[in-house]
């Protein structure tokens, strides 16, 4: 064809090519906004339950001033479910750092390719464990073999126990993310250190870690905050009833926020005035705000990591 | 300068000397690897010593036969077919919304509020709690459009998960999406073909393998679900029968709440026999999958290579 021709020839293509084009451009724009949806019911429903429950309440000192999480006789003390959440998230990543971090270091500086073929698909397995598996190692495996070989004293439920498999299930997360920054790290950076006469060990803790810190940090927040979210192993290891009193020791059972709503929602000791989903939806709003700013935080330190780089 | 002076051999004293703390720093590394897997071996083996004489004893009837309150005689039925209708809702419904919602956000979307409002909001979706899901699903698909679902159904708690995968789905597609490089498109543009016709033709197969690996993925978190489908109320126990496709509006249960409540029972022989062998079956679901998908991305990885 001379090109002489292509004079006048719309080259917008026919009118029903581009009409299909469009719908197919509306139909994926309608998919993308389902996501918005979801987050916007559950906030709305998170939000307007929250509120309910909070009006509900004849005294808003039951949050704090009461012996305990017991929904039944209307005492909701907050300082029971926070403490308890913060020991066994605090025991996870006492776990899940030491193995997370030190597995990460071997596969990036001085596992060879093969040894990480093999080991990382394991890991990702290990990740891919359902946690309602690794409540039932917690509380049939770790309570009686580890927890309570080291102290005697401990109950049968305890959020020591929990908290040492919240940190086994959540290692690989710490580890993938934090290898994930290790490698990002220039190599040019590792060979200058060896070129001053460094070895790999002064390279991977003075330069290497340092270089990296930014994800590291955001793999320690990111695991933390999937410590707090997990429900099941807690559920199952750390305390058998919908109530607890206030408890401090990590030896003894105890309700986290995930473990309270969890309880609830299994209709054990379920207040019997009013709506007993109501402060479940309390206790879950307070859950989405600590894990969402949590959250925020890691993706803007992963962020920096994969920028510098 | 004395530093000239210093004789050849000394550098490598030195290095003889510090050996060890380069060892013991590898080995340490190493051990925190090798303690992490151990775990894995352990719970597989406690599962296995518990799980192998009731299935030896009961065999396919273990797998076959309905739930009921005695060791001896429950079976799994119930609960396997309520865990694959949860699989089959995550199917129909999250793979298709979240490879769409990818490809729109990898080949359609401009740098624009709602595509960037989509971005942050997919990253912060994945990051939420399980169990808030589950009272997402309890708000939205037990209560408000209970007409539809019919309260605590397979239904409801298929949805409930689905909505649960849709970001892993999302971040893991729009992952292989990008990965197809941009000479492509180029060349598809370049022989006059349209946006659709060069996504369906030639990003879309490239980028298979890595979307299989995602969805599939996914699939395997929404099977071992528990906490969401706590709160949306599934059963712990039923005596109705289950069937895959009628029973979608029906009271359901599922592996793991089987596994959770079998592993509370009073009784030991639920604990020690009854609740290892159903998460031998469990974990033959999600392990079977995590496997396949990592079989494919690293198959996949090496003809890339």
């Amino acid at each position: 064809m001379a090109a002489g021709e292509l004079n006048g020839v719309s080259l917008a293509g026919s009118p029903s090519r581009r009409r299909r084009e469009t719908a197919i451009r509306w139909a994926l724009q309608v998919a993308a906004a389902v996501s918005i949806v979801v987050s916007i019911l559950i906030v709305y429903s998170l939000f307007e339950s929250a509120l309910r429950f909070l009006l509900s309440l004849e005294e808003i000192s039951a949050l704090w001033a009461s012996e305990g999480w017991q929904p039944r006789s209307l005492h909701f003390d907050l300082r029971t479910i926070f403490v308890a959440s913060i020991i066994i998230s605090g025991v996870s990543v006492l776990v899940s750092t030491p193995l997370g971090v030190g597995a990460a270091v071997y596969l990036s500086e001085y596992a060879n390719p093969r040894a990480r073929r093999i080991v990382k698909p394991i890991l990702e397995v290990l990740a891919g464990v359902p946690s309602v598996v690794l409540g039932f190692f917690a509380l049939t495996f770790i309570t009686p073999n580890v927890v309570k070989v080291i102290f005697p004293s401990a109950n049968g439920f305890n959020m020591l126990s929990a908290g040492i498999a919240v940190g086994v299930l959540t290692s690989p997360l710490m580890a993938s993310i934090t290898e994930d920054s290790l490698r990002a790290v220039p190599h040019s950076l590792r060979e200058a250190s060896f070129g001053l006469g460094a070895r790999k060990l002064a390279t991977t803790i003075k330069v290497v870690v340092p270089a990296a810190i930014s994800g590291i940090v955001a793999a320690f927040i990111l695991t933390i905050s999937r410590a707090i979210g997990e429900t099941m192993v807690v559920t199952i290891a750390a305390g058998g009833s919908g109530s607890s009193p206030f408890q401090a020791s990590p030896l003894e059972p105890s309700l986290t926020m995930t473990s309270a709503i969890a309880n609830l929602a299994l209709g054990s000791d379920a207040p019997v005035v009013g709506d007993p989903f109501a402060s479940l939806y309390f206790v879950g709003l307070l859950l989405f705000l600590v894990t969402l700013g949590l959250n925020i935080l890691g993706d803007r330190l992963v962020r920096k990591y994969r920028r510098a780089y | 300068m004395a530093a000239v002076d210093v004789p050849l051999g000394t550098a490598l004293q030195r290095r003889g000397q510090s050996n060890l703390g380069e060892r013991v720093f590898e080995i340490a590394t190493l051990a925190s690897l090798v303690i992490a897997l151990g775990f894995l071996i352990l719970l597989i083996v406690q599962i296995l010593q518990g799980a192998l004489p009731l299935l030896g004893d009961r065999g396919i009837g273990f797998v076959t036969d309905k739930l009921s309150p005695r060791v001896a005689r429950t079976g799994l039925n119930q609960a396997i077919i309520g865990s694959l209708q949860i699989a089959l809702i995550t199917v129909v419904v999250a793979f298709p919304l979240g490879i769409a919602t990818a490809i729109f956000l990898e080949e359609y979307a401009s740098d624009t509020w709602f595509t960037r409002i989509v971005d942050v909001n997919i990253r912060n979706l994945a990051g939420v709690p399980s169990i808030v899901f589950g009272l997402l699903g309890f708000a939205i698909f037990v209560r408000l459009l209970e007409p539809v679902t019919g309260g605590s159904t397979a239904l409801a708690g298929g949805l409930t998960l689905a909505l649960l995968a849709l970001p892993i789905v999302v971040i893991t597609s729009a992952e292989a999406i990008r990965a197809v490089p941009l000479s492509l498109r180029e060349g598809g543009f370049g022989l006059g073909g349209t946006r659709w016709q060069i996504t369906r033709k030639l990003v879309l197969p490239n980028a298979l393998p890595g979307i299989l690996t995602g969805t599939i993925l996914a699939l395997a978190r929404a099977i071992g679900e528990t906490a969401p489908l706590l709160v949306i109320g599934a059963a712990t126990f039923l005596t109705i029968d289950a069937s895959l496709l009628g029973g979608l509006t029906d009271r359901f249960t599922a592996l793991p709440v089987i596994v959770f409540h079998w592993s509370k029972q009073p009784s030991r022989e639920f604990v020690d026999a009854a609740a290892p062998a159903a998460i031998l079956v469990l974990m033959l679901f999600t392990l079977t999958l995590n496997a396949v998908a990592i079989w494919l991305r690293n198959r996949y990885e090496k003809r890339k290579a």
